[in-house]
């Protein structure tokens, strides 16, 4: 089977470790790697493994996206340069997986809205606390409504580039906005702490969510363990820790992410996450594109 | 050196009982209250008050409680009782934003504590220009300084000073340090840092040091110190405001602080008003001890109550596991792991 073929726009952490992640993928190729920074680790390990490579951002891919046939591109690099990215591709008729939190494009949590969302040229992963947690939100809004929803996110220092530390005023926004969206709160709230401890800590989430009415202890603590087994068909390091723990109309979830430890070692799960949900998202339009169901168009010139 | 070497020497007294004394309330301090309070240590001559929910922008939530009132509120009701006090916030990236921060600066705050863990320093530059573009007096604030090496604390200091921060703090947000860390972090950052950019030192009295390491901090070069009037802070609670006046005034060291005035409302406005006296107990010394963040105390203590765990143990495990401010959640956690393990103990082996 003809695969679709992308390219990952930013070679920092979370670019490189979702290269592995289309290495192994049935439906895309990666074919190209684009950064800005001749010197990058990432860059170096996407040429060795075989991928055309260039330092110019994307301005250095887009001559070559017709010729190479690229129809997906990841962007990995930040909130701030997004929009300008995506509009380049975009008009050359490529797809726009937004692993930054600027969130132009709809939200995708897999478990949660993969089947219901619409044709488009661009499609937001929210960010590496939003998937590991909204699934847990909505195990818990599809069974009552949710008032509010908190997630706490605690991320090993060594696991956060550059990027995501100059992001994080839009973490916040998109990952609260996201609880609500998607996750099914009415009003959502999104911390982020980052932890330098020696050996780092594997990825935690904590979730809290206030429900209207007194929780139904059975039915949310069967569909919390329902959703939890769909994230891991494809993060099988999602790991509930502790709870769910209900005090008065409060449920408290305790969540470890254990990553793959393709790119950065196994305490990286926020990295997992992100690509692994990001590389299903593009499978299933890369699925579309093949079918003919997802016809893109450049603009013309 | 002998004392009489710092006669003379100017210190900026930052009170944060309106801030950090928050903690101490479980979030519950009222607007009157506040406003009382603003009132007392504008005519004691405190030229800044730091107020806002303890966890500063953004904190009301259920990791960190939640204020009766929202920050604004507070702000408002402040204000407008200041004559040449100072309203000064806390903003720690990952909860609070910067559209906070403007906020802040439209109701009146006029200086900002950007606040990191003291090796991610580099979380904060947007934060920190912001606080300048507004024209905020900006620190920088390396919380839970223990944690890195003298030289390392220095470096974060260095980046937040090439943000624009125009004072950088060693936080003992712990209460770990003894008198002669706080000299070594103290001297590593005047080491680095421009002249012009002054040092901070907030410190807890887990272990009965806030004044004495303050003292230490001035005598490194420090001319900023935060206080707390009584104490009221998170923990075994912040350098006492009035004992640290006290102490200055005696060795000469200038605050423009009016020490009695300052006595007087520790006694007439702040005990009255404590839920439990704030001071070194088993819990806060164990704070101190195992170096773990001071607002955790609370916590620990009613979460111990709920699952049968003596709360020192609880710290203990913490410390243990190197959390830092802002987790909170790891608390529970952390207890519920615990109970887990002490239950399995107990079950003879199969």
């Amino acid at each position: 089977m003809s695969k679709v073929k992308c390219a990952l726009i930013g070679s920092g952490n979370i670019g490189t470790d979702l290269l592995y992640k289309l290495k192994r993928s049935e439906v895309l190729e990666p074919v190209w790697m684009v950064g800005i920074d001749p010197d990058s680790e990432g860059l170096a390990r996407a040429k060795e493994m075989g991928l055309k490579t260039t330092a110019e951002g994307v301005d250095g891919l887009l001559p070559h996206v017709i010729a190479d046939g690229v129809q997906v591109a990841f962007d990995a690099t930040s909130a701030y340069v997004h929009k300008e990215n995506s509009d380049k591709l975009n008009a050359k008729g490529v797809f726009m997986v937004d692993l930054t939190p600027a969130a132009i494009g709809p939200l995708c949590v897999p478990p949660v809205n993969l089947n219901d969302l619409e044709n488009t040229m661009n499609v937001n992963m929210i960010s590496c606390a939003g998937q590991a947690t909204i699934p847990i939100v909505y195990g818990v809004s599809r069974v009552q409504s949710v008032e509010y929803a908190e997630i706490i996110a605690s991320l090993a220092s060594l696991s956060i580039g550059p990027g995501t530390r100059a992001n994080l005023d839009e973490f916040t926004y998109t990952t609260s906005n996201a609880v609500c969206e998607v996750g099914g709160a009415r009003k959502g709230k999104a911390l982020c702490i980052i932890n330098p401890a020696e050996p780092p800590m594997i990825m935690r989430n904590t979730i809290y969510c206030m429900t209207d009415e007194d929780p139904d202890e059975t039915a949310i603590t069967e569909s919390l363990h329902e959703m939890i087994g769909l994230v891991q068909k494809y993060v099988p390091g999602y790991r509930l820790v502790n709870g769910p723990v209900f005090e008065g109309r409060k449920v408290g979830v305790f969540m470890e992410v254990a990553g793959l430890g393709d790119y950065l070692p196994t305490y990286a799960g926020n990295l997992d996450i992100m690509t692994a949900a990001a590389c299903r998202t593009a499978e299933m339009y890369g699925e579309k594109i093949l079918s003919g169901e997802l016809k893109l168009v450049a603009e013309a010139v | 050196m002998n004392d009489s070497s710092l006669k003379g020497r100017r210190v900026l007294c930052h009170d944060m009982c309106l801030r950090d004394g928050m903690h101490a309330k479980r979030e519950q301090i009222s607007t009157d209250q506040m406003v009382a309070f603003a009132k007392a240590m504008d005519a004691a001559g405190v030229p800044m008050i730091q107020v806002s929910h303890g966890a500063g922008l953004g904190g009301n939530s259920l990791q960190h409680g939640f204020a009766p009132h929202s920050n604004e509120e507070y702000w408002d009701a402040v204000a407008p009782v200041l004559t040449n006090t100072v309203m000064s916030v806390l903003l720690i990236p990952g909860l609070g934003t910067m559209d906070e921060l403007r906020s802040a600066y439209d109701h009146g705050v006029r200086s900002v504590h950007v606040a990191t863990h003291s090796t991610e320093a580099d979380t904060s530059p947007q934060h920190i220009a912001c606080g300048r573009e507004l024209g905020m007096d900006t620190s920088g604030f390396l919380m839970m300084a223990h944690l890195n090496t003298h030289a390392g604390l220095a470096e974060e200091a260095k980046k937040m000073e090439s943000y624009g921060a125009q004072t950088v703090y060693v936080t003992d947000s712990a209460g770990y340090m003894l008198p002669e860390d706080v000299t070594a972090y103290v001297s590593a950052l005047r080491d680095v840092l421009d002249d012009k950019t002054e040092i901070g030192f907030h410190g807890h009295n887990n272990m009965g040091m806030g004044i004495a390491n303050s003292i230490a901090a001035v005598r490194a070069g420090a001319s900023r110190i935060d206080c707390s009037v009584a104490g009221l802070g998170a923990g075994a609670g912040n350098t006492p405001l009035e004992a640290f006046v006290a102490v200055c005034e005696r060795m000469g060291i200038i605050t423009d602080c009016d020490m009695f005035a300052l006595m007087d409302m520790a006694e007439d406005l702040v005990f009255p008003m404590m839920d439990h006296i704030v001071r070194i107990d088993r819990s806060s010394l164990t704070l101190g001890y195992a170096g773990v963040y001071s607002t955790f105390l609370l916590h620990a203590n009613r979460l111990g109550k709920k699952y049968g765990i003596p709360p020192r143990d609880i710290l203990l495990e913490l410390g243990r596991k190197r959390m830092i401010g802002g987790q909170e959640d790891m608390i529970e956690d952390t207890a519920l792991t615990m109970l887990k393990e002490r239950e399995a103990a107990q079950q003879p082996a199969a």
